[in-house]
């Protein structure tokens, strides 16, 4: 667990700047092997805060207790040592290997160099950068290998806390949330203690376990869950922060009760016009390969057997389970507005209609305030 | 120090600075005339830029006073001829600025470039009317450069008897007196900043979005 | 003509005693190298420092400003200067004026390759390498430096250069090398000996010149090729000035 105790950095006045605060009274806690992510808008204090975990920067007063024990008694290189840094441009060495860039704390550690890259080689594995990416040189990766490479550099020595400062930010948005899931699917295996840095909501509320929303001034405004955070900002800096559609995005964390679910009637591909048309009185007929669903034909316009070309995907599948949001997405989707919901392999279970997810909806309880969050500030976390 | 020796000699300090002006001046002049096509095919031709960089590194490395006393077995001239001087200058502000012409061509953002295609703008206007324009500031830090260097180094040519400011340091060595010494280099190095000052100006005035020198 | 140079270059008797090609070569080796190493000697860590430090930088602009005196000047005022103070039958009197003009001579390119190479550091792996625990000196010694090699030796190539080009001047004031033979050529009129040895003057900056190329190619990782061309060229629009800063490397007399 990491412990911010009302914890400000002041930069001293330089040349003509006033001295300024970046972070002012920080109090809150990243509890052990959950994703606590600090967002707010540019200039709030967010990598300040992140650097005075590691002892990049020092607080001008108060303190910070990794674990309970207060890290400004540690010595920096040490701590930092133990500690994962990941960070916006990846800061890869350019002179060494991606092999020998992730071999780095291993070796500072002490490792012998065999085994450190050993090491090196299993954790680029895990990030999803197998055998030959390793004996390359960081200027002959992609934006987003390098990334990848950034994450393996910081996971080599298993440190329990990792620091990642907008680690995702630099690349584009398809690779982005390729990477988030990836991290993700990484945290359930590895359960590190991560404070994670970004200016932009979405990632927060995807990737956090717990959601500090910083203001200008380094001030704390809002520390919560995602979901509660979408349901109660706490004060309209927070509410303009999480953004308009927050009541539709809030949806993606409620999973979906037991919707009143409807059998659909499918034909297989290969279908001939005559059978399509038996099967179904509807306009619109959902064809599935091996029972997953491939999308809708019109029985009435089709002339030969169905084949994939044939097709309108334009709906999306849910999960029976799985987020409202995703509920409500398919059957909006769905050119016969009727949303496919899947199973967990992804065989067709049902359609639902979008009346029924809303009614779902409003049955669903938004999150329950918390009494210490009524305050109109954040109180320190306690 | 003795100043009556420079209020006496004067004038013939001012032919010397003149003779001085033209054997690193002129040089600096065509150097850069003909490293514009140069450095530009650099640039633009990809297979052509290793043997024009190695080969401009390669005569770069010559030491001045060897190139000098080479110059007439190329040139088929006497050794105390000026011509020697200026070729072997022009050489040198050649080998310097094929490079940084091509570095600077390089270094003009694609956006402004492909921007100015899209306007119509062919080929060879193009690179008058954008390309050169934008890579001044680089292309005139290399001209500073070899500006300097060229002072200096012409005043080596005295010692194969070609007559500029570096006259006074060698007679001022041969009689031992310091007055010369002094009137060689001080006048060298006034030399050398009245090029720096007036490359740099004509670079402002010829890039006025540049609000700020490089200085 | 070219004749003449050939047969000067090819004779046996040239080649041979205290006068000949052989020693002169070996004398102009060593007073470069000499110069060369006491200028590293200084250079290399102050250039280091004061990038790493980010403290005296103005030493940087004050040491490129010295190209503007004319090395010959500063090799003829520093032999007046300072060869009576040697008395004796030594080779001081012009051995050290010689040695302490190549060396100031040396420290302006060496420095700025030292200082620009270190501050060109992408300041990202700069962070990451302390943010994982490295000490000062290991960010100095595994990170920076590595980084750096390419324009220190930018900076070493032109620092021989200039050294190998400006010992052979000294010879007017009276330190050996190859130098010997233009003086005494040129005094003579013996253009032979005068153009064989600028032509070995030539192939001894050039052979220099290569094989610190190929030590270059040896020590510096191959990480650093590609990426100096694909960062300098995204830098470049907005590095000019660094641009220009780094000009002064390649400058000699
Ligand atoms: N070394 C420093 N000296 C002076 N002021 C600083 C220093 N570092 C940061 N600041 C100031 O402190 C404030 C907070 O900076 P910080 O880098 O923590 O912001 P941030 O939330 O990470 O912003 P961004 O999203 O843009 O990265 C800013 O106003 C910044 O200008
Ligand atoms: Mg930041």
């Amino acid at each position: 667990m990491i412990r911010f105790e009302q914890v400000t950095k002041s930069f001293p006045a330089t040349g003509g700047r006033e001295s300024m605060v970046a972070v002012d009274e920080l109090s809150l806690e990243a509890p052990t092997g959950q994703i606590t992510v600090l967002v707010g808008p540019s200039g709030c204090g967010k990598t300040t805060s992140l650097r005075m975990i590691n002892r990049m920067i020092d607080p001008t007063s108060g303190r910070i207790l990794i674990d309970d024990q207060d890290i400004a008694s540690v010595n920096p290189a040490r701590l930092r040592r133990g500690i994962g840094y990941v960070i916006q441009s990846a800061g890869l060495f350019p002179h060494r290997t991606v092999v020998d860039n992730v071999a780095t704390v291993p070796m500072l550690l002490g490792t012998g160099r065999k085994k450190a890259r050993d090491r090196a080689r299993e954790v680029l594995e895990l990030v999803g950068l197998p055998g030959d990416f390793a004996e390359r040189y960081p200027s002959q990766l992609s934006g987003g290998q390098q990334q990848r490479v950034g994450v393996a550099r910081a996971l080599a020595a298993d440190p329990p806390v990792m620091l990642m400062d907008e680690p995702f930010s630099a690349v584009d948005p398809i690779v982005r949330e390729q990477l988030q899931d990836e991290f993700l699917r990484l945290q359930d295996e590895l359960g590190k203690t991560i404070v994670f840095v970004t200016h932009d909501i979405d990632e927060a509320i995807k990737l956090g376990d717990q959601v500090a929303v910083m203001r200008v001034g380094g001030r704390l405004a809002q520390l919560a869950e995602p979901a509660y955070l979408l349901a109660h900002p706490i004060d309209d800096f927070v509410a303009d922060f999480v953004g308009r559609d927050r009541g539709y995005r809030a949806l993606g964390f409620s999973e979906a009760p037991n919707l009143p679910m409807s059998n659909e009637p499918s034909v297989p591909l290969g279908t001939t016009p005559e059978e399509a048309r038996a099967a179904t009185s509807d306009r619109w007929l959902l064809v599935v390969d091996e029972e997953v669903p491939q999308g809708w034909v019109e029985p009435a316009r089709i002339e030969a057997p169905i084949e994939p070309s044939m097709l309108d995907r334009g709906g999306t599948v849910a999960r029976v389970h799985g987020p409202l949001r995703a509920s409500l997405d398919a059957a909006l989707s769905s050119p016969s507005r009727r949303g496919v919901l899947v199973d967990d392999d992804g065989r067709l279970v049902g359609t639902v209609r979008a009346a029924d997810v809303v009614q779902a909806i409003e049955r669903v309880e938004r999150p329950e305030i918390d009494p210490a969050e009524i305050a109109p500030t954040a109180a320190p976390v306690e | 120090m003795d100043w009556s020796y420079v209020s006496d000699h004067w004038s013939q300090i001012m032919e010397r600075a003149w003779q001085h002006t033209i054997l690193a001046g002129v040089p600096l002049v065509l150097g850069l005339l003909i490293a514009l096509p140069l450095g530009w095919l650099a640039a633009r031709v990809r297979w052509l830029k290793p043997p024009l960089l190695g080969g401009s590194g390669l005569l770069y490395t010559i030491p001045s006073l060897a190139l000098f006393v080479l110059m007439p077995v190329v040139l088929g001239t006497s050794i105390i001829a000026r011509v020697n001087v200026i070729v072997a200058m022009t050489i040198y502000t050649l080998a310097l600025l094929v490079r940084t012409v091509a570095d600077a061509l390089e270094a003009v953002p694609n956006a402004a470039t492909q921007a100015a295609t899209a306007m119509g703008y062919a080929p060879a206007r193009r690179f008058l009317a954008v390309d050169l324009p934008l890579a001044t500031p680089v292309i005139a830090s290399g001209l500073r450069v070899a500006a300097v260097s060229n002072v200096s180094i012409v005043s080596v040519a005295s010692l194969i008897g070609v007559s500029n400011l570096g006259i006074y340091l060698t007679s001022g060595y041969d009689r031992q007196y310091w007055t010369e010494i002094w009137v060689g280099l001080v006048s060298c190095i006034l030399l050398a900043i009245v090029f720096d000052v007036i490359i740099q100006v004509v670079t402002r005035l010829l890039t006025p979005w540049q609000k700020a020198c490089v200085a | 003509m070219i004749n003449q140079i050939w047969t000067w270059l090819t004779d046996g008797a040239n080649w041979s005693g205290d006068d000949g090609i052989t020693h002169r070569l070996v004398q102009h080796l060593w007073y470069s190298g000499l110069s060369l190493l006491i200028a590293g000697v200084i250079a290399l860590p102050l250039g280091t420092w004061i990038a790493h430090s980010g403290r005296a930088s103005w030493l940087v602009t004050a040491a490129n400003s010295l190209r503007a005196v004319p090395s010959l000047g500063l090799l003829f005022a520093a032999s007046m200067l300072l060869s009576s103070k040697f008395t004796g039958d030594t080779d001081l009197p012009y051995l050290v004026p010689s040695i302490i003009v190549l060396t100031i001579l040396a420290i302006p390119p060496l420095l700025a390759g030292a200082y620009s190479g270190v501050r060109e550091v992408d300041p990202a792996a700069r962070d990451a390498a302390r943010g994982m625990g490295m000490t000062g000196g290991e960010v100095l010694r595994q990170v920076e430096l590595p980084n750096a090699l390419p324009l220190i030796f930018s900076g070493l190539r032109s620092a021989t250069l200039q050294v190998i080009a400006t010992a052979t001047i000294a010879a007017y004031i009276g330190l050996g090398g190859l130098g010997a033979f233009l003086r005494d050529g040129i005094a003579l009129n013996e253009y032979d000996a005068a153009a064989g040895a600028s032509v070995l003057v030539a192939v001894l900056a050039l052979a220099a010149d290569l094989l610190l190329g190929v030590v270059q190619r040896l020590v510096v990782s191959p990480g650093l090729r590609t990426t100096r061309t694909r960062t300098r060229r995204n830098r470049r629009a907005d590095a000019t000035p660094a641009a220009a800063a780094l000009g002064p490397t390649n400058a000699r007399s």
